[in-house]
């Protein structure tokens, strides 16, 4: 069954969305969104950089992932100024990602597919890779989850009760690069960060409990990638961003939903 | 209660001669304190005294640049923070934020919410709470880890007069129920003065520290807050309506009588009538 490229597809988006889910909601609750910006865009140096060591793809991208995630990460602790700092790690890592792509043939006359991914083109090794890294990411969340959660609530609470906010926050940071590694071939560099945030953002309004966000955004995740491969296959339409663009319409529903609920 | 003032036994938290930098200006310059078992502590001093960041170097948050800050082995810590800065993007109950970061059963949820005065709040959303009702949320949490000793930084920052001596009153019953020692920060001359055993007055270093009396008459104090100390004091007493009927010799003329040593027994005749 794993032969046919549209159930491969469907189970990449569905594995994928079990990590992205759970992490996508502590890059929501910590306003961690141009973080996860920088991590993934910085990606494509990655891409550039494995292929023109002849290394695999998704060793390249993670490494570069998490050495951007941890550069973000120690200027944060040192109180650079974030917002600004972001958008300049971000755009800085795309271009210099795209113009060290350019010395790579290789990758340069395949480019849309990293930027945007290519979910239809998925082997059996990459839908293997994006299982595992999600299982990890999956592991290494429900492991610390009551620490993650209390430091994102507060950190000097954290530290009160014995733990330390800056190993919670390590945690994450090393779930993003997994994350950004595996799912580049699903959504494309672009669009990581769109996976994380906009299931999250939809499942906000739908839940009262931190967990309960955490599952639904998975779940809104999932459909969004099955709705976005369905529109793919009717419409013609490049699949990665239809993906976003049925999670954006959930989004605009439940919000809409959640308004009316309030009323 | 073996917690003589200086007789060698075990404090809870202790600082001794610390200093804390940040980016080279000195916060706080050669503290030295202690707290012991049962003790109600109160830290007091204008904005950017240090006062938080006491607090913070004692449970271990900002590190000493000189100095030494000791907790007891094994030392069970409540914290209540100034204010929970909620994300909006975070939904979660009451019940679930008391089980953080420990998990805890549903009859202690019950139980310490109905012991801060919020039954039947367990289904409410923590963004959705009131200044007084997030304190005492907070509070709640707090003592389900049962503490030896429990850490308010600013507690009721936000409140209003009545709610912040309610607040008060609940803290000093908690005290008396669980024994646990108090080390509380207060920006200026809070009501909760008076119902401290100690008053720790500093401004960037430790002006002048003893009872209440002591401290509100010191010249350091006064230099600090100038005069209006008695008024304080005395709206306490108003609130609170203590009736010290083993009052010690005191000549504060409406000061609460707090002659209550380190090591006293608490129980001497605190004859609350809560108005």
């Amino acid at each position: 069954m794993f032969d046919d490229f549209l159930v491969r597809a469907v189970l990449a988006g569905v594995g994928l969305s079990l990590a992205t889910g759970p992490l996508g909601s502590f890059v929501v609750w910590r306003r961690m969104a141009y973080f996860g910006d920088a991590t993934s865009h910085a990606a494509i140096l990655g891409v550039a950089l494995a292929l023109a060591a002849d290394l695999p793809v998704v060793i390249g991208t993670m490494v570069v992932a998490l050495a951007m995630a941890v550069t973000v990460a120690t200027l944060a602790a040192k109180g650079w100024a974030m917002d600004t700092t972001l958008g300049v790690l971000a755009h800085s890592a795309l271009a210099f990602g795209l113009v060290a792509v350019s010395f790579v043939p290789a990758v340069r006359t395949d480019l849309s597919a990293w930027l945007f991914g290519d979910i239809l083109a998925v082997s059996q090794m990459d839908l293997a890779l994006v299982w595992g890294g999600a299982l990890v990411v999956v592991g290494l969340l429900v492991w610390r989850w009551q620490g993650l959660l209390t430091a994102t609530l507060n950190e000097d609470l954290a530290h009160a009760s014995g733990l330390n906010p800056d190993r919670e926050r390590l945690v994450l940071t090393i779930a993003l690069a997994i994350v950004v590694a595996v799912a580049i071939k699903v959504v494309g560099a672009l669009l990581i960060a769109a996976m994380l945030i906009v299931p999250a953002a939809a499942a906000r309004g739908l839940s009262r409990n931190p967990e309960g966000m955490a599952v639904m955004a998975t779940v809104i995740g999932a459909a969004s990638a099955v709705g976005g491969l369905g529109l793919s296959l009717l419409k013609d339409t490049p699949a990665g961003p239809s993906i976003i663009v049925v999670a954006s319409l959930i989004f605009a529903a439940g919000t809409a939903f959640g308004q009316r609920m309030k009323h | 209660m073996p917690c003589l003032p200086g007789g060698g036994v075990m404090a809870l938290l202790s600082a001794d001669h610390i200093s804390v930098r940040f980016a080279g200006a000195e916060a706080l310059q050669d503290v030295t304190m202690r707290l012991d078992p049962g003790e109600i502590v109160t830290v007091v001093g204008p904005n950017g005294s240090g006062k938080s960041t006491l607090i913070r170097a004692l449970l271990g948050i900002v590190p000493v640049s000189e100095g030494r800050v000791q907790r007891m082995a094994g030392l069970r810590i409540g914290y209540v923070p100034q204010r929970l800065m909620l994300d909006r993007s975070l939904p979660i109950t009451v019940r679930r934020f008391l089980s953080l970061p420990a998990r805890v059963s549903d009859a202690a949820a019950t139980g310490a919410l109905a012991r801060v005065g919020l039954p039947g709040l367990k289904g409410a959303q923590m963004v959705g709470l009131s200044g007084g009702q997030m304190q005492r949320v907070l509070l709640a949490r707090a003592l389900l880890a049962e503490p030896q000793v429990l850490v308010l930084d600013e507690p009721t920052q936000g409140l209003d007069q009545p709610g912040e001596a309610s607040f008060y009153r609940l803290i000093e019953e908690v005290r008396k129920q669980t024994g646990a020692a108090v080390l509380m920060v207060s920006h200026d001359l809070h009501v909760v003065m008076a119902a401290s055993d100690r008053v720790i007055c500093l401004n960037g270093h430790v002006c002048c520290q003893g009872t209440p009396h002591v401290v509100s008459s010191a010249p350091e104090y006064r230099a600090l807050f100038g005069l209006g100390t008695k008024g304080a004091l005395a709206l306490y007493q108003h609130v609170h309506d203590h009736d010290h009927s083993d009052a010690p010799e005191h000549d504060h003329p409406h000061g609460p009588k707090h002659g209550r040593k380190p090591g006293h027994d608490h129980d001497h005749g605190h004859g609350h009538a809560h108005v």
